[in-house]
């Protein structure tokens, strides 16, 4: 469920916050939101059909699927943070997280590009100008991208 | 987001309007070995249509390439955009696929 957008303290920022059950239905809705305030503040039209929806679309999928296993019960807490200098997007998930360096190998590896699945955090990487993880309360994907 | 069949002489070609994402690839998955089923051998699928994917829809074409394959049959991708050429880019598969510029190459291709 969306909670409600807001004006960022600075006034210039966009702020949008969900608190979405463990479905993947319930995905486009957030995307198709960070997307249309990403339009709405002059991002590059590339960025806003491609970088934007698919990474975010991956981070969240991953939240769900393997965060929290794809149990609905389990929330997904989405905080995205658009301005005219960088959207970031917060995605946290009630699991224990993955091995950035492990996945990023896996990407070296011949079988990599016939395989089925596995390319999720590595889009996350290309498709973004930053991403961070972390352990607190739940794991935390942490999305950045400049505007320009 | 919808696919769209059509049976021509030489082939069988699926159109994909609008996304290819977790929600709906095993609908396409479906759509495209229920094709198969009926013999498709040569499927092409046109992308003229298409916003984007992720990485659930590029499994699924990876998979579909193998199954279709497997029976003697191939696979063709036809009409992605510059952003969709960006994504097999990255992820290397355009070199597992054939990217056709349109529709008619790709049949002809075949």
């Amino acid at each position: 469920m969306p909670l409600p957008a807001s004006e960022h303290p600075d006034g210039r920022s966009t702020l949008l916050e969900w608190r979405i059950a463990s479905d993947i239905a319930e995905v486009s809705a957030v995307v198709e939101a960070v997307r249309a305030a990403c339009i709405a503040a002059g991002y590059p039209p590339k960025v806003c059909r491609l970088n934007v929806p698919v990474a975010l679309t991956e981070a969240v999928t991953n939240a769900i699927k393997c965060g929290n296993a794809g149990e609905r019960s389990r929330p997904v807490h989405i905080r995205a943070c658009i301005n005219q200098i960088r959207l970031r997007v917060d995605i946290t998930d009630e699991g224990s997280g993955f091995d950035v360096e492990a996945v990023r190998k896996r990407c070296q590896e011949e079988q990599w590009v016939t395989g089925e699945s596995g390319r999720g955090v590595f889009l996350m990487h290309s498709l973004m100008d930053k991403v961070e993880t972390w352990r607190d309360h739940g794991h935390t994907v942490r999305l950045t991208l400049h505007r320009a | 987001m919808t696919f769209v069949v059509e049976q021509t002489e030489d082939s069988w070609r699926v159109a994909i309007h609008g996304q290819l994402v977790v929600t709906n690839r095993q609908e396409f998955k479906d759509v495209v070995l229920a094709a198969v089923e009926q013999g498709a051998q040569r499927v092409l699928v046109d992308f003229s249509e298409t916003g984007y994917i992720d990485s659930s829809g590029l499994g699924a074409l990876v998979s579909l390439n193998k199954r279709i394959r497997e029976r003697g049959g191939e696979l063709r991708l036809a009409a992605l955009n510059e952003d969709l050429r960006t994504l097999f880019e990255l992820t290397r598969l355009d070199t597992l696929f054939e990217l056709h510029d349109s529709v008619a190459d790709a049949v002809a291709s075949f």
